[in-house]
């Protein structure tokens, strides 16, 4: 008698949500099936790595990633552009973290420069991100969401302490929103509901339950994701269908792995392979996860992350 | 079903001041309303009580028995001050309880004083280490608290085991694995052991309005499972008793006419049960 694999089929489907506008949008979701199953059901969007850029030169990176940017990484249009054009990346991840005020405290007006300035360069789709200070985050998001309208950005992130605001801009401007709360699955839930409750439609929402590096709190990051997907398939609930993102440059390229150089750690070997290595492993767990979205750094890294999802598509 | 008035808590401001004051009047009156409403023991929880822990539990035992004809459950951590309650509580309104003895060495003594002054004793189903993860593991550890208790001379029929109530918002699975084990509990001797429940711990931490919605139809589950006893709001629970039909008659699959209290229940029942994933807002999804 023949071999039959058992299959599992499952009440719910990821939302599909589309990002961008014209022939280089992107969608992302879809699936009806546990990330990669697509055996036991469809599966029909490829995840997406978007690149990092910033709207200020990357000072605060390890040598090692930033010098994959060397030449373009003072000009967030050059930047977005090489990412664009010679990484092939399909969307780009600005993250606005001059606007924080201990860093450079770029205005709003300023962050609206930036992000007008590289839409006009580029077609892929758009991530616009604060820099994560929940009060400054508002009034910048708030302008930059307008001055992207109708390009379908995705704005992030929303968080318990800010959400009002940046969902109506969002909603306003016709972006996807990115729903960010910390490594608490049931949090994540109330903060996607109480976003949908102001009349943003749940299937523009991008959820982000935090993300953390390898060695580093992971574990719990993908158990939150796993748990979400698994709500969302085998309990179909609707406040939990989102496509999720991993964040995933921002937490790696701070830990020890990926900023101690060779002399201090001769040990661990080569220090640019490890940080690639970190930050590609990092990734390749969400992806398992169930992360449709990932934001990356190094160009080896997300290469060797799309070399993953080439086998197992 | 014994409840077991949980209102003289340390934890409350009013009762807290009361106790410090040694203010007989709103512990009291917090008793008395306390078995008015069908409390059949009262919880005097006086929190670690470090210093002074001994008077204050006399205080505590000799104003609520001034009072309410009902025996009272001594709810702390330090020993002498279990020890002091005891030597003053009113045996002639039923015998106290101990809260509690655990799989904690540090906690063992507390059966020698169960066996001492023919107390009874509720045994929390922990170690020393983590909680426990399941409902068998809270099984292996009451066995572990009832070939003690045995040792200590507790007799099994004293001895109230207790599967740790954990916070829905935090903890969701550990809502139906406290079901599982009240249930198991029971098989574990003959007659069945006794069992108790810290109850309203299940929505710590969730909007207040919320609050007695989970504690009633929690209770129910577990009054369905075979629960004994629960320390918990003696008004809420004389609510849930009154509402126990109506939840029989959802989890039968009847159509309640009150469409609204239909929701309530259905959706709550999903919660517990871990059908549909815990948020503050579930009700309004």
């Amino acid at each position: 008698m023949a071999f039959t694999p058992s299959k599992e089929t499952y009440a719910g489907r990821v939302y599909a949500v589309t990002l961008g506008t014209g022939d280089r949008a992107v969608t992302v979701g879809g699936e009806n099936v546990l990330p990669f199953h697509s055996f036991e059901g469809e599966a029909p969007n490829r995840p997406l790595v978007a690149m990092e850029i910033q709207d200020v030169p990357p000072s605060d990176w390890p040598e090692n990633v930033r010098k994959a940017y060397e030449g373009v990484s003072d000009d967030p249009v050059r930047w977005a552009t090489f990412c664009q054009d010679k990484l092939k990346a399909g969307a780009i991840a600005l993250r606005l973290i001059g606007t924080h005020p201990d860093r450079e405290n770029r205005s709003a007006e300023d962050a609206v420069k930036t992000v007008k300035a590289v839409l006009a360069a580029i077609s892929v789709p758009l991530i616009i991100l604060g820099s994560n200070h929940a009060e400054k985050d508002t009034s910048v998001l708030l302008a930059v969401a307008e001055a992207a309208k109708d390009r379908n950005c995705v704005i992030g992130k929303a968080q318990e302490a800010n959400y009002k605001t940046i969902a109506a801009a969002a909603m306003a401007n016709n972006h996807k929103l990115i729903a960010m709360s910390e490594l608490d699955i049931n949090l994540s839930k109330q903060l996607n509901i109480l976003i949908s409750q102001m009349g943003f439609d749940k299937e523009k929402l991008i959820t982000d339950p935090m993300c953390s590096a390898l060695g580093y709190g992971l574990e719990y990051t993908y158990s939150v994701m796993e748990r979400i997907r698994l709500a969302a398939l085998t309990q179909n609930d609707v406040t939990m269908q989102q496509p999720l993102l991993g964040d995933v440059g921002m937490y790696v390229w701070k830990v020890k792995e990926t900023q101690a150089p060779e002399s201090d750690m001769p040990q661990w070997g080569s220090a640019e392979e490890r940080g690639i290595l970190w930050e590609a492993e990092t990734a390749a767990a969400l992806l398992i996860a169930g992360a449709e979205v990932l934001i990356m750094r190094h160009p080896k890294a997300a290469e060797a992350v799309e070399k993953v999802i080439d086998e197992l598509v | 079903m014994l409840i077991i008035g949980e209102k003289l808590s340390i934890i409350a401001k009013r009762v807290r001041e009361a106790m410090m004051k040694k203010d007989k009047g709103p512990i009291q009156e917090i008793a008395m309303r306390q078995w008015k409403e069908g409390a059949g023991m009262i919880d005097a929880n006086i929190g670690p009580a470090e210093d002074g822990g001994e008077d204050l539990m006399q205080w505590m035992v000799t104003t609520i028995q001034e009072v309410v004809q009902l025996p009272v459950c001594l709810d702390t951590t330090n020993f002498k001050a279990i020890e002091a309650g005891l030597q003053v509580h009113n045996n002639q309104w039923g015998r106290p309880l101990i809260n509690s003895t655990s799989n904690d060495p540090e906690r063992f003594p507390i059966l020698e004083l169960g066996a001492r002054y023919n107390s009874q004793v509720i045994g929390l189903t922990v170690g020393k280490g983590g909680l426990p993860a399941d409902a068998e593991e809270r099984c292996a550890i009451a066995a572990e608290i009832m070939g003690r208790a045995m040792e200590y001379g507790v007799p099994l029929e004293d001895l109230y085991l207790d599967p740790l109530v954990l916070q829905i918002a935090t903890s969701q699975d550990h809502a139906r694995h406290v079901i599982k084990a009240i249930s198991m509990f029971q098989e574990m001797n003959d007659p069945p052991m006794k069992t108790v429940v810290g109850l309203s711990n299940i929505s710590n931490g969730c909007p207040k309005a919320l609050r007695p919605i989970l504690n009633k139809y929690y209770f129910i589950l577990l009054a369905d499972a075979g629960l004994t006893s629960a320390i918990a709001d003696s008004h809420e629970m004389a609510e849930a008793l009154n509402e126990r039909a109506l939840v029989a008659d959802v989890l039968a699959g009847k159509k309640l006419s009150d469409a609204d209290k239909m929701t309530e229940i259905s959706k709550t029942l999903d919660v517990i049960m871990g059908r549909t994933l815990y948020a503050h807002s579930y009700l309004e999804m």
